[in-house]
């Protein structure tokens, strides 16, 4: 008898927590549509008044002209991140499996909280060692000024290390320790089993690592902009410097107006999409793969 | 029953998880192309000891062994021994199976895989050969590329036990294997294990009774981490000589 008013006082309670979720929910909801309705609205008549294959494939960036391609500027992109992610991706899980699977409890956790040091420094001061240190070695030992793709490449690997390591990390440790005990009950190795099992099994929680790093270095702009000489030209080698479309809206903001700014906004917009389309990607990923798809 | 060669031998064996001592030195011996059952209630460490004959316990952080147990009078807790290469000998069908997430295919012919073999209709021999003595080959000989994942509980149980198989081991370790198992597969895998006998050494943990008599050639009683009682299976269920082990027989026990 006495349970009723009690489970109808929870009742009303939950219900309460219930509504306030549901309205932090539609609040959230409603940010992100008025930031892509004010973004697109801004964007889309240069973008369409353009093209959008001239658009995003003409290199020639003259905005005081009238003449919007940011070629260049997605080119720059796509090769700061490409050659940044070409060597942080491969050091960044090898590091993860070393510490969830190799490395001895203490270790791990010791270069656990390194990894959180890292991915706690603030983007400026990445750019301002990288500006300092990174662009001069690069000028004395390989030529150009330093500022470059290459300078761009090795600040951005650093920034997005502790990304991809987390995430790896994270999902070779969720990988039910059944499966190593069975591998190795089988007469498997360790590295056997870390190969064969552990690392097949955490696939899809190493490729959401390596997408979400992906996404990080694209957007990254600060310290992109101090490094890379931001030159609107389409680079020629790893040792020319180059602006990418993040470098690009930041750089002009300060002064475009009128279809120039309309073009930045543009610029953001071909971003905004590039970078739904990776996290669609990663979802798709999830959802397909092993473990740690949340079956 | 003859005197039979021994396969694998315990002696002293203790085994400490942190301060908590799991195993209070244990003599046991195991006998060559026989089947040994352990009994005893829940927690009583017959887990652990099946876990020691193959070293998988050197794989919980802050376990430490005493004592030693032998392989074909081999010690196998020496310096030099190579661990690896005795588990492809001491094979374990684990308590709680877990099939790889991977095809029924590569669950069987991974053992095989990672000791060498390439080439793929020898593959094809040994996954066939060992789903059809694990009694699965029926149900998933035409499905073999599907995922092992989706089979029921029952089915991967047997998978496990067919994964085994085909590393060809010489002792079988299987802790539970029927705990999943509907009657029918479970007579069938007694049946498979009366029949893997004549090649293999197989020690079973069980808490059914009537399956450690119906499939056992000896039987050992652990109580609180100590061996009770071990006897050949008929002597100890008709005429245990302890009380206790009297008592968890008869079913008067916790
Ligand atoms: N990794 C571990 N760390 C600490 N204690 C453990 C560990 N594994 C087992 N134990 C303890 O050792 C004792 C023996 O465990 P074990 O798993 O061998 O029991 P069991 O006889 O197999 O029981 P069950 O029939 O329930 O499977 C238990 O008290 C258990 O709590
Ligand atoms: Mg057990």
């Amino acid at each position: 008898m006495k349970r009723g008013p009690a489970k109808k006082r929870r009742s009303h309670k939950e219900s309460f927590i219930e509504k306030t979720l549901a309205f932090s929910a539609g609040l959230f909801v409603m940010v992100i549509a008025v930031i892509t309705i004010f973004i697109f609205s801004k964007g889309l008549p240069v973008f369409l008044q353009v093209g959008w294959q001239d658009f995003i494939f003409d290199t020639d960036w003259r905005p005081t002209r009238g003449i919007f391609g940011i070629g260049a500027m997605v080119l720059g992109s796509i090769a700061v991140t490409v050659s940044a992610m070409v060597w942080a991706v491969p050091l960044g899980i090898a590091t993860a499996v070393f510490m969830a699977e190799i490395a001895p409890g203490h270790i791990g956790r010791m270069l656990g909280s390194l990894v959180e040091l890292l991915a706690g420094i603030p983007s400026v001061v990445y750019g301002f060692v990288g500006l300092l240190v990174v662009v001069p070695f690069i000028r004395q030992h390989l030529g150009g000024n330093g500022l470059s793709v290459l300078a761009g490449a090795i600040v951005l690997g650093v920034m997005i290390l502790p990304t991809v390591i987390n995430i790896s990390r994270d999902a070779i440790l969720a990988v039910p320790k059944e499966y190593a005990e069975g591998s190795l009950a089988l007469g498997a190795s360790h590295h056997q089993t870390i190969a064969r099992v552990i690392i097949p099994a955490a696939r899809s929680g190493i490729i959401t690592a390596i997408v979400l790093g992906m996404g990080r270095a694209i957007g990254e702009t600060m310290a992109v902009v101090m490094v890379t000489g931001n030159a609107p030209v389409a680079p020629n080698s790893i040792l020319a410097p180059v602006r990418t479309m993040t470098s690009n809206i930041v750089l002009e903001m300060g002064y475009a107006s009128g279809d120039h700014q309309g073009a930045l906004f543009s610029t953001g917009m071909v971003l905004f999409v590039f970078i739904v389309a990776l996290n669609l990607v990663v979802n798709r990923v999830a959802k397909a793969g092993g473990i740690n798809g949340k079956k | 029953m003859e005197p039979k060669k021994m396969k694998m031998r315990s002696e002293g064996l203790a085994v400490f998880y942190q301060q908590y001592q799991a195993l209070r030195g244990i003599d046991m011996n195991i006998a060559a192309n026989r089947v040994t059952a352990l009994i005893g209630p829940s927690g009583c460490g017959k887990s652990t000891f099946l876990r020691t004959l193959n070293r998988m316990n050197d794989l919980v952080e802050g376990t430490t062994i005493k004592g030693q147990v032998y392989l074909d009078e081999v010690p196998i807790y020496d310096k030099e021994v190579d661990v690896v290469g005795l588990r492809k000998r001491v094979g374990m069908v684990f308590q709680k199976p877990s099939v790889f997430p991977m095809s029924i295919y590569d669950n069987v012919a991974y053992g095989p895989r990672i000791h060498g073999i390439k080439n793929r209709s020898h593959l094809d021999e040994i996954v066939e050969k060992s789903l059809k003595a694990a009694n699965l080959w029926d149900e998933m000989g035409s499905r073999l590329n599907s995922p092992a994942n989706r089979m029921s509980g029952g089915q991967q149980q047997r998978l496990v036990i067919a994964r085994v198989l085909a590393v060809d081991p010489e002792v079988i370790l299987m802790d539970e294997p029927a705990s999943a198992l509907d009657p029918i597969s479970t007579a069938k895998l007694e049946e498979l294990i009366s029949e893997l006998k004549k090649n293999y050494t197989i020690v079973i943990v069980t808490h059914n009774m009537q399956q450690a008599a119906r499939v056992s050639d000896y039987t050992g009683f652990f109580l609180s981490g100590a061996l009770i009682e071990f006897n050949t299976t008929s002597e100890l269920f008709v005429n245990p000589a302890n009380r206790q082990t009297e008592d968890y027989i008869t079913g008067r026990f916790g």
